[in-house]
């Protein structure tokens, strides 16, 4: 089956009917978009069951395990909850910017789904920029969760969105060089392309073998950018009273829920078109409905590590964060991009040019860690540089 | 023809979100205004095939100065939930001036001939753009990034800590 022959067919049928040209692109483009929000929705629901089996899992738990078969009907069950509770405002909120906080939140992940190349050329919008598309609407989620903490007139939800726009914006950084690298190897920011340029040997050729340390760089900071454990001090709840989103509740708080699932599906599935071939697999190239079988299986495969991260790992503090961010990965980020921005112009041979870009990427890898070693090792004696040192009060 | 009809409803919704912007009463309303003016901006550059454009857009202006003013708002004091009078007594000025400045705009659209281009836009539009930046143009280019670099040392300059 042919998916992109499927599109053309019926865009053909149309025509014959007798329908103008443009009103044809407009009807299929609104299809498209439809298509890839149902594809969306439903893809949450079931990653939130997924997830929380997961975390049952790693921590001798059974997880769902009441409604339906091994508790696959819970998200449902979950869902029809959420609904039917009582859905409040606070007298003092912005009633326009607090209802439109949620939707923005989820409405610019669906639109990150436009550009993620599901098989060979079956991508919603085969945009040339489609790297910087990533990168523009996934800075609107920064300003959907200032408008939701400031909407809610609430301290603590002001100071949660504070919390969360410092960390989005610090850790956008790395996560835009390890990009940013990767369209260097590739010379196009089409993820279609990029994710082209990566078949042949099996999978040899994925970038994640060339350029291991670019892929844990991207892997931490997309960590972050997913607001996952161990970063995930929005909403500490262990901690602190959650954070912008304290005085949501009911559809609009789920909302935001969905918004945090989608948010690390599509980083996963960033992280397989970057670095894992995308829908590469045997004989993708000849039938694309299995490179669509093969993306999935990969997206699944990144995503279940995330959660497995998610249900393993303590939280960090927020200095550690912040200074991880701009001490550590930004440095390692911009001493990559520099290495291989260089070895890329020598001109060598490509077999050559891709074991020099391994080896700078394991040696960068190692200065870091042997950096960040040492700086543990002398913990005790840099104990007042940290960034934000919490004050005592002085009695 | 969808095309001139998308065009009609996206230059209506820029003016609208302009209008609300100038005329909102509370600030963060306005900066919200401003992120709307914005987007409709980066959707008219998608309608004249900029891609490049519209993104830069998006990433710069939204992601970047809209979410600062928002900060600025945010941290100046007394700012948050006032209701402040988008009017003062200079606005008769202001507005003249405006109409003025419209007038001219106006003048120039009209008496400018624009070379109208029939072919699109190339599909290595971005690479083009990018060879130009250090290519033909790298010195402008290369001024205008230490220009923000000694832009960032100053600002951090100033907001270090003095012991």
């Amino acid at each position: 089956m042919d998916l992109r022959a499927l599109g053309e067919s019926f865009v053909a049928m149309l025509e014959n009917v007798g329908i103008p040209h443009g009103w044809v692109l407009l009807i299929n483009w609104i299809l498209g978009a439809v298509i890839l929000l149902g594809v969306a929705l439903l893809l949450a629901i079931f990653l939130i069951w997924f997830e929380r089996k997961i975390a049952g899992r790693v921590q001798d738990r059974l997880g769902p395990n009441r409604v339906g078969p091994y508790g696959l009907i819970q998200p449902f069950a979950d869902a029809l909850k959420l609904l039917t509770k009582e859905d409040i405002t606070p007298d003092n909120a912005d009633r326009i910017t607090y209802n439109l906080a949620p939707i923005i939140a989820v409405f610019h992940i669906i639109m990150l789904f436009a550009v993620i190349p599901f098989a060979d050329k079956v991508v919603g919008a085969n945009i040339n920029v489609g790297i910087l598309y990533l990168m523009a609407f996934g800075a609107l989620g920064s300003m959907a969760m200032l408008m939701a903490g400031w909407a809610s007139r609430n301290k603590y939800a002001l100071l949660g969105g504070f919390r969360v726009v410092s960390q989005l914006l610090s850790y956008e950084i790395p996560v835009g060089l390890a990009m940013l690298i990767v369209v260097l190897m590739r010379g196009s920011m089409n993820l279609n392309v990029i994710a082209q340029g990566q078949g042949g040997l099996f999978g040899l050729g994925w970038y994640v073998w060339i350029l291991p340390a670019v892929f844990i760089m991207y892997f931490v900071a997309a960590l972050a950018e997913g607001e996952r454990a161990p970063f995930d001090l929005l909403e500490a709840e262990s901690e602190i009273v959650a954070g912008y989103n304290i005085e949501y509740s009911a559809m609009k708080f789920a909302w935001f829920y969905l918004a945090f699932f989608l948010n690390t599906w599509v980083l996963s599935a960033v992280a397989v078109t970057l670095f894992f071939g995308g829908w590469q697999g045997p004989f993708a190239a000849q039938i694309p409905a299995l490179g669509v079988v093969y993306f999935f299986i990969k997206v699944f495969i990144m995503f279940f590590v995330f959660a497995w991260v998610r249900a393993t790992f303590p939280r960090l503090r927020i200095d550690q964060m912040m200074s991880f961010c701009w001490k550590v990965l930004v440095p390692m980020g911009l001493a990559l991009f520099l290495a291989v921005a260089i070895i890329l112009k020598l001109g060598l041979p490509s077999a050559v040019t891709y074991a020099l870009l391994f080896v700078v990427n394991i040696v960068i890898l190692v200065v870091t860690l042997k950096l960040l070693g040492n700086y543990t090792r002398d913990l005790p004696k840099n104990k007042n540089k940290r960034l934000f040192a919490p004050e005592l009060p002085r009695l | 023809m969808v095309g001139q009809i998308l065009f009609i409803i996206i230059a209506a919704f820029t003016l609208l979100m302009g209008l609300g912007t100038v005329v909102a009463r509370n600030l963060f309303h306005a900066a919200l205004f401003l992120v709307g003016v914005f987007f409709g901006i980066a959707a008219l550059f998608i309608l004249l095939e900029a891609e490049f454009l519209a993104m830069a857009q998006i990433i710069i202006y939204i992601g970047a100065i809209a979410t600062l003013i928002v900060f600025a708002i945010m941290l100046s004091k007394g700012m948050m939930g006032r209701e402040a009078g988008a009017y003062n007594k200079q606005w008769y000025f202001a507005g003249g001036a405006m109409i003025l400045f419209f007038g001219l705009l106006s003048w120039l659209l009209v008496k400018m001939p624009f070379a109208a281009a029939n072919a699109s836009a190339p599909d290595d539009a971005i690479q083009q753009i990018g060879s130009g930046f250090v290519g033909h143009y790298v010195v402008p280019f290369e001024v205008a990034s230490v220009l923000l670099l000694v832009a960032l040392v100053g600002a951090i300059m100033l907001a270090r800590e003095r012991n």
